[in-house]
């Protein structure tokens, strides 16, 4: 049967306890989820709506120079809001290269985090698929996977996350604050989407009922505020997924790098995190040689996972040119084309 | 279109209402949401019928759980092939004119995915879609031929609508002999989709054995007749409304089996029924580009001639009709050569009957040849705008016939100063743009052909002096309405304002197909002789009559002109429309005419538009992601009846080039045959940001033979040309010539 719970909780609480039940799912914005279920790729026996919770559409400047963001508010108004933006430009120019000017005024941030990976496979039901139907394998092996994984995947599942917000969120440390049918609790956003390894079906680490309610962006992470940038790559310059991005983030003294934040997207089924290429950066001068050192460093566990040995070779491009783009610094005004090679071959500015 | 359209507030005209840069007539309508399409209409006791499809593309259907789709609230009926009534025309057959074989549930085999296998008909559109996700079915399924290696080659005899699948002229063999270099290269095109915006939909409802249908519909006659040999009822007795259409492109002139299906429900409960196709489901039974390998030898002699040209095609095919992409027939008409050879081949594949999509064959086949013309250019050492004058055609290769009228070297002077083509370097990778960017520059030639087809109309002149002019032509978004209306008024010598027109069902004279660019020239040539004849009747009545200031005036002969008949011997004497009625005792006056071509100048001359397209890419030199940054077309397309229609047909023509170069590609499922990208998430075409600043340059021509009012079409002519200029632009830039479409960022990182 297509029939479905529809619930609408006044509270938290509520949402907790109605969304604990076996198969029920959260209902935000439903950019993702509604058409999951038109495609039956997702059959939840019930969605609660928490669009209309009250206190998750809130962007708060915290006393200590960190924000915190609701798990309601809107992709558009969070990449718009004049403090946040400022305080954190890659996080803003990642979320306005993603999808269109239409669904990014209706996604939220916490569906954003959990968005659904963009594998075909995925997507069509009559197609074998560890994630959507764990055990029945997976067709993108031997398949289409031109844009899927080069990092961390495994032989049940070689799909990627396609958000390019949490590509941004991972560089910059931010935390994410769930409230559960056991409590709160906070834990880094690059805990918070899980590699497939043998079970490609939990994506997250969220318990059946736990909810996202808010984002954390750490005070530090404004720290980068002057040197930081999100650079996407896709064949469409807008509307189109990444197929490799990456976010950069450097704080520079004295002409050295003194601290330096990398992570790219398209490449794994999570945002991924490149420490090993940020302590390669540490001390360096922040020109090109070292860039492409620390490029080779994000990618050196790099493995095709069919027709995509190109990602690779094509990843530490971006990581290297969106080095030299956050050293070059942070654009006085966001440009037209956020994320794209070519923003600056453009005259207007997305601010207008 | 049963309405007459408002017209907007009226721009100003000076002279006749042809040559006027109107704004569309449906303009307003379709910006607040008024214009209505076939899916907006809810006839009383409505049924939705949902169509379930096959997830394989070879085999058969073994099982479908009817009972749990019957069981489902509001599901009324499923259909499948057990219970599926029976049609008086053969679905496999192929006696109906430009008919297709279609799958209307005449048997329980599969032969593509995606092919309608049972309808589920609701009270709800919940319920027929849930009924027929319900069906749950089971299948003998077969391995899927799909692709190129995996499909089964066979000569092609015929390719598109009916042409020949080999044409040749002179000595290709002496040609090459004579050639001192030789260029042998290949080219990929995919499997391409329609995806207007408006999905397939029908509404069909019977009173009796009288069938009434809602329809997008871009040949709205013959689908009538069709119609009726399926259900075996008199052609008046079907009527055919195709309202606006959000899109054709050629999809919509064929007659598939989803429509069928619904007509055959609606009949069988008694009931009005409606269909409308998923996006998904719009990629299958409805139509397709079929995907093409190309290869072409090009010699050429010291003085960069042509010796010899000869262009393979290997299009595909379903493997139970033909639609054979006539890709290398582009080779034909554009380039002078002694010697030219095309020829087809056809590879037989698991998936729906390709159609005509947009420039069929013309597409393909110009991005291969303007591509092999400019590495023919580089091996050469001349820069490829001279290359193609050097090798400029007079007369028509293949046929020898004269052109009917060929502006071309207008186009290339005309586009090449407007561009800034003057000084590109021949070699590639020269230029950077001030960010550093490889900018490159990249022509192409644009060719169509100029065809007629048969349409009638019928011009009645009312008491008041206005008219009111009838054609079942079909607005596909173009502005057809108000082309056809502007030569409407010519013809009856009345200002636009003063005619009633009504176009889009089959309450009208046979408008003819709106396709083949040739839509514009046959039913405005139809409704432009309707009107003449109009004036001619008048003319004969006013002249013959003593009371008449025209009377005598039979020798020099009258003009019409703003509602009155002027004696050409003496401008100051005139009567009204209205008047010469009047007094005749007439309350209208009625006129037909006809468009189509005269048979000896059909016969005589080679009719096509030209054009030359120039563009510029930007391409980062790292990371390979490509932006056309620039676009100058210049078209020579006959008397042009509406600039701002004709540029902005144009511009779509070209944007729909750089699709074909850099976006657009059906990715296919080697294993299942199925489509993975049906959806616009995954099926690209360019968003704004993709599209460059465009100019469309319209250059005079005054063809005396294409037809009386010397129109050409400019519907399709745009992505001829443009899918070459871009590649070889990108091979300016970056210097890698890539082979295959779309060019993508990987094929350019030098890797
Ligand atoms: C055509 C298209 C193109 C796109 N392009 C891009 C792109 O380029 N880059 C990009 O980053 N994104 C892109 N997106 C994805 C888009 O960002 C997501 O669809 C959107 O962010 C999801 O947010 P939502 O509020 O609509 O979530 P929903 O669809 O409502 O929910 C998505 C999932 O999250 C769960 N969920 C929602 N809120 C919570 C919560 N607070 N706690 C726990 N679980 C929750 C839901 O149960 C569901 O499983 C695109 C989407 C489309 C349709
Ligand atoms: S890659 Fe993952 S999501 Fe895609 S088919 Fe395989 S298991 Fe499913």
């Amino acid at each position: 049967m297509n029939l479905f719970d529809y619930v609408r909780p006044a509270s938290v609480a509520e949402a907790v306890a109605a969304a604990t039940e076996p198969g029920a799912a959260y209902l935000a914005a439903g950019t993702n989820l509604l058409d999951l279920m038109k495609l039956g790729a997702a059959r939840p026996q019930r969605l609660v709506d928490i669009t209309r919770l009250p206190g998750l559409d809130t962007i708060e400047a915290l006393e200590d120079g960190g924000y915190r963001v609701g798990a309601m508010v809107r992709n558009a108004d969070l990449a718009r809001h004049p403090g946040f933006a400022a305080a954190f430009p890659a996080v803003a120019e990642a979320l306005l290269s993603g999808a269109s000017a239409q669904l990014r005024n209706m996604a939220t941030v916490g569906g954003n985090l959990m968005q659904q990976t963009r594998c075909a496979y995925f997507h069509d039901t009559a197609a074998a698929c560890n994630r959507r139907a764990p055990g029945t394998g997976c067709d993108a092996a031997g398949g289409e996977n031109r844009t899927h994984a080069v990092l961390g995947w495994s032989p049940s599942c070689i799909a990627t996350h396609p958000s390019d917000f949490c590509v941004a969120l991972a560089a910059l440390d931010a935390m994410v604050e769930i409230e559960g049918p056991f409590g709160r609790r906070k834990l880094a956003l690059e805990e918070f989407h899980l590699l497939p390894g043998t079970t490609p079906e939990r994506t997250t680490v969220l318990a059946p009922g736990e909810m996202v309610t808010a984002l954390l962006l750490p005070p530090a992470a404004a720290g980068f505020r002057a040197n930081a940038r999100y650079l996407k790559l896709r064949e469409r310059t807008s509307f189109a997924f990444a197929l490799v991005s990456a976010a950069a983030a450097l704080q520079l003294s004295g002409g050295r790098i003194t601290a330096a934040r990398i992570a790219m997207g398209g490449v794994a089924a999570k945002p991924w995190r490149a420490r090993a290429a940020e302590e390669v950066l540490e001390g360096e001068a922040p020109e090109r040689a070292a860039f492409e050192r620390a490029a080779e460093a994000a990618l050196s566990e790099a493995a095709p996972s069919g027709d995509n040995a190109f990602k690779i070779a094509l990843a530490k491009r971006v990581v290297t040119r969106a080095l030299s783009m956050a050293a070059a610094g942070t654009p006085a005004r966001m440009p037209a084309l956020p994320g794209s090679a070519f923003a600056t071959d453009n005259g207007s500015s997305a601010d207008e | 279109m049963n309405e007459p359209l408002p017209y907007p507030a009226a721009p100003v005209r000076h002279g006749s209402n042809s040559g006027q840069p109107m704004t569309r007539r449906d303009g307003r309508l379709k910006v607040t949401g008024a214009a209505t399409y076939a899916a907006d209409t809810h006839p009383e006791g409505l049924l939705h019928a949902a169509l379930a499809v096959s997830s394989i593309a070879r085999g058969r259907v073994s099982f479908l759980d009817v009972e749990a789709a019957k069981a489902h609230p509001g599901v009324v009926e499923v259909i499948t092939p057990q219970n599926r009534p029976a049609l008086a025309h053969d679905p496999d057959s192929k006696t109906l004119p430009f008919s297709f074989r279609m799958d209307a549930l005449q048997n329980d085999r599969v032969r593509y995915a995606g092919q309608p296998i049972a309808v589920v008909v609701a009270e709800t559109l919940e319920a027929a879609t849930e009924g027929a996700r319900l069906l749950a079915p089971r299948y003998e399924a077969e391995a899927a031929r799909i692709g190129f290696g995996n499909g089964l080659p066979e000569p092609a005899p015929m390719v598109g609508v009916g042409a020949p699948g080999r044409a040749e002229t002179g000595d290709l063999e002496a040609g090459f002999a004579a050639a001192s270099q030789i260029v042998e290269t290949g080219y990929e095109t995919p499997a391409q989709y329609h995806n207007a915006m408006e999905p397939h939909a029908i509404v069909a409802a019977w009173d009796g054995d009288h069938l009434s249908i809602d329809m997008p519909n871009q040949a709205i006659a013959m689908s009538q007749a069709s119609f009726a040999a399926f259900f075996g009822i008199p052609v008046q007795n079907v009527s055919l409304r195709s309202p606006f259409l959000g899109g054709g492109f050629g999809s919509k002139a064929i007659l598939a089996g989803p429509q069928v299906l619904c007509i055959l429900a609606a009949r069988m409960l008694g009931r009005p029924v409606k269909l409308v196709l998923t996006r998904a489901q719009m990629y299958g039974p409805v139509g397709h580009r079929g995907a093409t390998r190309q290869t072409l030898r090009l010699g050429t002699d010291a003085q960069g001639r042509l010796t010899a040209l000869e262009h393979h095609a290997v299009s595909e095919t379903s493997t139970f009709d033909d639609f054979i992409e006539p890709a290398a027939n582009a080779s034909l008409n554009l380039y002078a050569s002694p010697a030219i050879l095309a020829r087809h081949d056809a590879m037989r594949m698991d998936t729906g009957t390709p159609g005509p999509m947009r420039a069929p064959g013309e597409a393909s086949g110009s991005a291969a040849l303007e591509c092999a013309m400019d590495e023919a250019a580089q091996a050469a050492g001349l820069d490829p705008l001279t290359f193609r004058l050097i090798n400029y055609a007079e007369t028509d290769p293949i046929s020898g016939k004269p052109y009917s009228a060929k502006e071309l070297r207008a186009c290339y002077m005309r586009g090449a100063e407007s561009f800034g083509w003057a000084g590109r370097p021949l070699a590639p990778r020269q230029m950077r743009d001030e960010n550093g960017l490889l900018t490159g520059w990249g022509m192409g030639s644009a060719l169509f052909p100029a065809p007629m087809f048969q349409a009638e109309a019928r011009a009645v002149l009312r008491a008041d002096g206005s008219a009111l002019v009838e054609t079942s032509g079909a607005d596909m978004g173009q502005g057809a309405w108000t082309a056809l209306a502007q030569l409407a008024a010519d013809g009856l010598g009345l200002d636009i304002d003063q005619v009633e027109f009504r176009s889009g069902s089959t309450d009208q004279p046979d408008g003819g197909i709106a396709g083949g660019s040739g839509h514009t020239a046959t039913a405005g040539g139809a409704l432009h002789a309707a009107g003449r004849d109009v004036v001619a009747r008048l003319t004969e009545l006013a002249t013959a009559d003593p009371e008449s200031p025209l009377f005598g005036a039979g020798n020099s002969g009258v003009t019409a002109r703003d509602g009155r008949l002027v004696r050409n011997d003496d401008e100051s004497r005139s009567e009204a429309y209205a008047d010469i009625l009047a007094r005749a005792g007439l309350e209208a006056l009625e006129g037909t005419g006809r468009g189509a071509r005269d048979p000896a100048n059909a016969e005589a001359r080679a009719m096509f538009s030209h054009g030359a397209v120039f563009a510029e890419v930007k391409v980062d030199p790292e990371l390979g992601q490509i932006r056309v940054s620039r676009m100058v077309g210049a078209f020579a397309a006959g008397r042009i009846v509406n600039p701002r229609l004709a540029r902005s047909q144009l511009y779509g023509g070209m944007i729909w080039g750089l699709s074909f170069a850099l976006h657009e590609e059906a990715v296919h499922d080697l294993r299942s045959g199925r489509v993975m990208n049906a959806d616009l998430a995954g099926y690209h075409v360019p968003v704004n940001a993709d599209t460059p600043a465009m100019e469309a340059l319209l250059i005079d021509e005054d063809d005396r033979f294409v037809n009386d009012l010397g129109i050409k079409g400019v519907g399709e002519i745009g992505i001829t040309g443009s899918v070459g200029a871009i590649a070889n632009a990108i091979w300016h830039a970056t210097g890698v010539r890539v082979r295959r479409f779309p060019i993508r960022i990987e094929d350019v990182l030098g890797l």
